[in-house]
């Protein structure tokens, strides 16, 4: 017994301070289907990364897994240092179908998560007002989720994930299910956001433009298992106007490269 | 809010009670009276206090057997939707007791309670309990995935899931249950006082057979079928009041 030596903090990987979240070796698999295979990715701080690829590539099943609403059979999660047990408040997740209470006003449903973790009423509406009017939709504070729109709806999930105030933001498809003027502006706006909110941004998409428009970092990931199979950066349009980002010639060669390595996958 | 229009409703009244007038003046069968015979002899009812007295009978069983089957209905509902044991240990009871010929068991259940009060509470649990508790532990059993899932994200405690997800929406099919629970319940109610011992309305009812006077007969189920129509409305108001959001416009209004 007193071979062993006291743990020593330096020989513990700490993980670079300029990665918010990080995983490492992380493998999951539904039965005998291996959803993800010994995969590992480093998502920086304050910057928006995506996951894109080909459905049935487990990235929702790894955002999951990094929100903690799922468990991995093996490897780590580290966020901000700290090993993912399970949900905490240093994430926060925007859900693909919305998930709004349909029971609840707009502006209950916003300050739900801050219900949950016992916030005063008075103080989680002045919260939920401010994150309200700052995905625009002041005024809309008492109407219910049936009457809004789609892209209305998931202003408010957004707004949910913001009013919690969690150093990391996961987006799961969040624009899939709005449609395609209401989507352009969205995305517009989440630039937006990642430039002011100081957030690190995590987001799960299956179109490549999508991606190269609003990431700082895309992440590939191919099938079968899951495997990350390239990381871009875009660099040069990445501070221009959101009108010229599609008009730049890196832009355009980007969405070429992703399309030419992912068209073998397509059914 | 869908609300139908007024003169819809009106004429909507009006072709039943129509009907019925004709059925009764045709007639139909010497036992059938006209509608306005049976609004005679429910004002006749009404004001020599004869209602009033048989409801005060009626209402005992009944909404002793309501409250019971809501609350003891709901609860039990919530708990096989929740947990697949207790699932497996009480459905089939609700189902078997739901597909149960009552006034078979009746006899069964003097036998065992008397002919009191008990007995008919038991009639009314038996017809209104199984539906409020299938309805109930299915809404919860379908809890949309995502929901929970998000409440778990936002992390919600188990009491939160349970309080501030899972029941309100599940509220939807349960007040639903409660909606058929309770009119079966209705019936429940008079079955027992025509089957165990002639109170109330049942007495009512069954008397005003014995001497031929239909009207009254009549005037009797119309006051129960009035009553439960304007008791699931209260029902539906107080549904609207708890998860105004979750109307879209239901049953009647």
């Amino acid at each position: 017994m007193s071979q062993i030596k006291p743990p020593h903090d330096a020989a513990v990987p700490v993980s670079s301070p300029e990665s918010a979240v990080s995983v490492r070796n992380v493998s999951k698999s539904y039965g005998p289907v291996e959803a993800l295979k010994n995969l590992s990715l480093e998502f920086p701080r304050g910057e928006l990364t995506s996951l894109l690829g080909p459905s049935g590539c487990g990235k929702t099943t790894l955002l999951k897994i990094i929100a903690g609403l799922l468990p991995a059979d093996a490897g780590d999660i580290e966020v901000n240092g700290k090993r993912v047990t399970g949900p905490g408040s240093d994430r926060a997740f925007v859900f693909q179908d919305f998930a709004l209470l349909p029971w609840a006003s707009v502006i209950r449903n916003v300050a739900f998560g801050l219900e949950l973790r016992g916030v005063a009423k008075s103080e989680r509406e002045a919260i939920a007002e401010k994150y309200i009017g700052n995905v625009g939709l002041s005024g809309f504070e008492k109407a219910y989720p049936h009457e809004l729109s789609g892209g209305m709806r998931q202003r408010v999930g957004l707004a949910r994930a913001l009013a919690v105030d969690s150093q990391v933001l996961l987006l799961d498809e969040p624009f899939s299910a709005v449609d395609e003027q209401n989507r352009r502006k969205f995305q517009e706006d989440l630039l937006e956001l990642v430039r002011h909110e100081n957030k690190t941004f995590i987001f799960v998409t299956h179109s490549i433009e999508e991606a190269v428009y609003v990431s700082d970092q895309i992440a590939i990931l191919l099938p079968r298992p899951s495997r990350v199979s390239e990381i871009i950066r875009p660099t040069s349009f990445r501070n221009k106007d959101v009108e010229n980002i599609r008009r730049d010639p890196e832009y355009l060669d980007i969405v070429d490269e992703i399309w030419a390595s992912l068209r073998t996958y397509t059914e | 809010m869908q609300h139908r229009p007024l003169i819809l409703k009106l004429l909507s009244a009006f072709l039943v009670f129509g009907a019925w007038e004709i059925a009764g003046r045709v007639p139909v069968s010497y036992a059938f009276p006209t509608f306005f015979e049976s609004m005679d002899a429910l004002l006749r009812l009404t004001l020599d206090g004869t209602m009033f007295k048989a409801y005060a009978e009626t209402l005992k069983p009944l909404v002793t057997g309501v409250a019971i089957s809501a609350v003891l209905g709901i609860g039990l509902g919530l708990w096989i939707g929740l947990s697949a044991r207790f699932d497996w240990l009480f459905s089939p009871i609700f189902i078997v007791m739901q597909a149960a010929p009552l006034a078979a068991l009746i006899p069964l259940l003097v036998m065992a309670y008397g002919i009191g009060l008990t007995s008919k509470v038991f009639v009314v649990c038996i017809m209104a309990m199984p539906v409020i508790v299938l309805n109930t532990s299915s809404a919860v059993r379908n809890t949309p995935v995502s929901l929970k899932e998000m409440g778990r994200s936002f992390l919600a405690t188990d009491r939160d899931t349970l309080l501030k997800i899972v029941i309100p929406a599940a509220s939807p099919v349960i007040f639903s249950g409660l909606r058929l629970g309770i009119s079966a319940g209705f019936i429940g109610a008079i079955l027992a006082e025509l089957k165990i011992t002639p109170t109330g309305v049942g007495d009512i009812i069954s008397y005003s057979r014995s001497i031929a006077d239909y009207p009254s007969m009549y005037a009797a189920i119309f006051s129960i079928i009035l009553l439960a129509v304007l008791f699931l409305n209260l029902l539906e108001k107080f549904e609207n009041y708890l998860f105004e959001g979750n109307n879209r416009g239901y049953v009647s209004d």
